[in-house]
């Protein structure tokens, strides 16, 4: 019992719009401190991991697009989250996470396409083909775009947060289409050999540097994340000020 | 005159991103194609062309009515229709000009990429590329003049579309026509080409005065 | 300022659909006359205002501006015409839609003022960098009177000038009115509020089908 409050009441502290950007600015250090080194690391052990015997070195790329398909659905994951925050609990936070989640999103799966197409482009012989999984992300990448454009064209944000979260859960359906659907149909893309319920299929060799990949994109997304979110904040905040300000210029009305 | 091209692209790019919208939809309309006829690459490259210049060409007719009623809505119409014929005329050429800036290349940008997507050979690609280069200022010319009958109209988006698509077909033909004689073989490219370079250039000078006449003629 | 000596109207003729409005308005303003058209709603203010500008054609008669040597000058060029709605973009700063309608309006009939003083003189210091969207209604009009001083026009055409204003902007209009009729322009305004002016005249629309009822001045 005490423990639940003890954890409300640090969340809700945490939603603070105020306390949130002290704590956001202890942490974002750290944390930018942590990606950038996994990133290192994870970069040195993918060129340090052996050629595919089929693949050859185009196999590297593998490092790139994979966590970057994995981060590109983890992301509107976590923009459906924080779209229920708005939807149930109407916080402000949450419509700042969704909306400043948008262009890292994008920009991952741009990067999850645009290695693919490049991998695919000496593997299958076409830089595209229009499969179940490379559509099903093609279309995850449109949604961003049209969510963006959605924020973009509402010059309140107050008023974007609800149309826009209702929108955001309305295309999580597409999340797992884009997982299940080297499983449901039979595609070009290989099926998943990592995560996948007998465990995964892949050399430990691989398998390593893949994950401390995937780690180092899931710091580089908070850090992103962060950073964005306050920027997102003093934006609004900005615009308040600017708002109050032209009210108190010349006698207002 | 400088002055109205510099602010119909600062209002295009700051509020809503009309160049973004356009070119979203022009996205959206070639992504839905493979859907309808099936995966298959081949077929995907021998229509690529045809579907790039219909999406482009349904995406520049999108953003059309936004041209005048903007204007229109706050005001600033009744400043640019009091001026004489001679200045209405060059207003509009640079209006119509600027929605080509904000809403036209934007689309012919967009081309490479939705060209991959087609699995379109690069000479294909560019081709497309060049005619959309020339042939998008001609919808956005002939467009205006859509656009400044709508003007009065409460809901003018969807007759926008359906005044102009007919005096669009054209420049569709012979884009189209072109894009493909640069790629097979026996067609020459540059006839067609230059049909659209002409049709382009008579509607950049049909179209303002058009519009510059159906304008004075909507305030009565 | 130079610009015309005289702006002379004879037997105007407007009509919405096809009820005649009014019929047989004419009138002669000199520098730093104004002329005050009041009226009932739907008697023909603005239809009067927009025909005066232009942007109508009217019925029969003719409106023109005269210049110093008697020459027809055009009145597209040589007027402000400030309508129900502030012609100002949302999404741009203010000094932007100012310095917009500057260089677009920047007529032959001389220089107006820079766009930090005509800001002043509405009384709106400090509003320069604020997108127009983020202003009230009254001083959103208030901007929009100040696109009248960054170029120099002689004849204002102002249809309902001091809508959304309170009382105290009010005055501020008048006093606008004023500086530009002493400096020799003229003034035609759709507008219940006295401008407190010694040489303003009247012109009353009495209302649909009717003539006017004093063609001269009140």
């Amino acid at each position: 019992m005490s423990d639940t409050t003890i954890s409300q009441g640090w969340f809700t502290s945490l939603a603070n719009p105020t306390r949130f950007l002290a704590l956001s600015g202890r942490v974002l250090p750290y944390l930018a401190t942590a990606a950038v080194l996994s990133l290192l690391v994870g970069l040195y052990m993918s060129f340090a991991a052996p050629e595919d015997y089929q693949q050859g070195i185009t196999v590297r790329i593998m490092f790139i697009h994979v966590p970057a398909a994995w981060l590109a659905m983890m992301c509107y994951s976590v923009m459906a989250i924080a779209s229920i925050g708005t939807l149930v609990w109407r916080h402000p936070l949450a419509d700042v996470a969704a909306k400043t989640a948008l262009p890292i999103g994008a920009a991952f799966t741009f990067l999850s396409l645009l290695t693919g197409s490049l991998w695919g482009r000496p593997m299958w012989g076409t830089w595209w083909v229009w499969d179940a999984r490379l559509t099903s992300v093609f279309v995850l990448f449109l949604m961003y775009l049209g969510l963006m454009a959605l924020h973009k064209a509402m010059d309140d944000p107050a008023r974007a947060a609800r149309p826009a979260a209702v929108l955001t859960l309305v295309g999580f359906i597409n999340i797992p289409i884009i997982k299940f659907s080297v499983e449901w149909w039979n595609t070009l893309h290989q099926p998943a050999s990592v995560i996948r319920l007998d465990g995964p299929t892949i050399h430990p060799t691989m398998l390593y540097p893949l994950l401390v990949m995937a780690l180092a994109y899931t710091l580089i997304f908070f850090t992103l994340h962060l950073m964005a979110m306050r920027n997102e904040i003093l934006r609004r905040r900005v615009q308040t000020m600017r708002r109050q300000a032209a009210q108190a210029i010349g006698g207002g009305r | 005159m400088i002055a109205l091209i510099k602010r119909d692209l600062a209002i295009a790019t700051r509020s809503g991103g009309a160049a973004m919208l356009g070119v979203l939809f022009f996205l959206a309309v070639v992504a839905v194609i493979p859907f309808g006829m099936g995966p298959d690459l081949n077929l995907l490259a021998r229509i690529g062309p045809a579907i790039l210049w219909i999406g482009a060409l349904l995406a520049s007719l999108l953003g059309l009515d936004r041209l005048f009623q903007a204007d229109r809505e706050d005001g600033s119409l009744d400043m640019l229709v009091m001026q004489d014929w001679l200045s209405l005329v060059l207003t509009l050429f640079v209006k119509s000009l600027a929605h080509w800036f904000a809403t036209g290349l934007p689309l012919v940008l967009a081309a490479p990429l939705l060209g991959l997507l087609m699995n379109m050979s690069a000479t294909s690609t560019g081709a497309v590329m060049l005619t959309l280069l020339v042939g998008t200022p001609a919808i956005s010319f002939i467009g205006a003049v859509g656009a400044a009958v709508a003007v009065v109209l409460p809901r003018g988006g969807l007759l926008v579309s359906i005044l102009i698509l007919p005096l669009a077909i054209p420049i569709l033909i012979f884009g189209v026509s072109a894009a493909y004689a640069a790629v097979t073989d026996p067609d020459p490219f540059w006839p067609p080409f230059m049909i659209l370079s002409a049709i382009a250039l008579f509607f950049a000078a049909l179209g303002p005065v058009a519009a510059a006449a159906a304008l004075k003629g909507a305030s009565d | 300022m130079r610009g015309p000596m005289q702006a002379v109207a004879t037997k105007l003729k407007g009509r919405r659909g096809d009820s005649v409005l009014f019929e047989d308005i004419g009138f002669t303003l000199g520098r730093g006359e104004a002329l005050v058209i009041t009226g009932p709603n739907g008697s023909g203010k603005s239809t009067l205002l927009r025909i005066l500008a232009g942007l109508l054609g009217a019925d029969s008669g003719t409106f023109s501006l005269l210049g110093d040597d008697g020459t027809a000058l055009p009145v597209a060029d040589y007027s402000h015409y400030l309508g129900h709605r502030n012609a100002m973009k949302r999404e741009l700063k203010v000094s932007e839609n100012l310095a917009f309608w500057q260089s677009f309006q920047g007529a032959e009939s001389g220089e107006g003022m820079p766009i930090d003083e005509a800001i002043d003189q509405v009384g709106l210091t400090g509003v320069a960098h604020l997108p127009f969207g983020y202003l009230s209604a009254g001083q959103q009009r208030r901007i929009a009177l100040a696109r009248l001083l960054v170029s120099s026009r002689p004849l204002w055409l102002l249809d309902e000038p001091t809508a959304a204003l309170d009382k105290r902007s009010d005055r501020l209009f008048a006093d606008l009115v004023r500086a530009h009729l002493e400096t020799g322009g003229l003034a035609i305004a759709a507008t219940h509020q006295p401008l407190g002016l010694d040489s303003v005249r009247a012109l009353e629309l009495s209302g649909i089908h009717s003539t006017v009822s004093d063609g001269t001045w009140a």
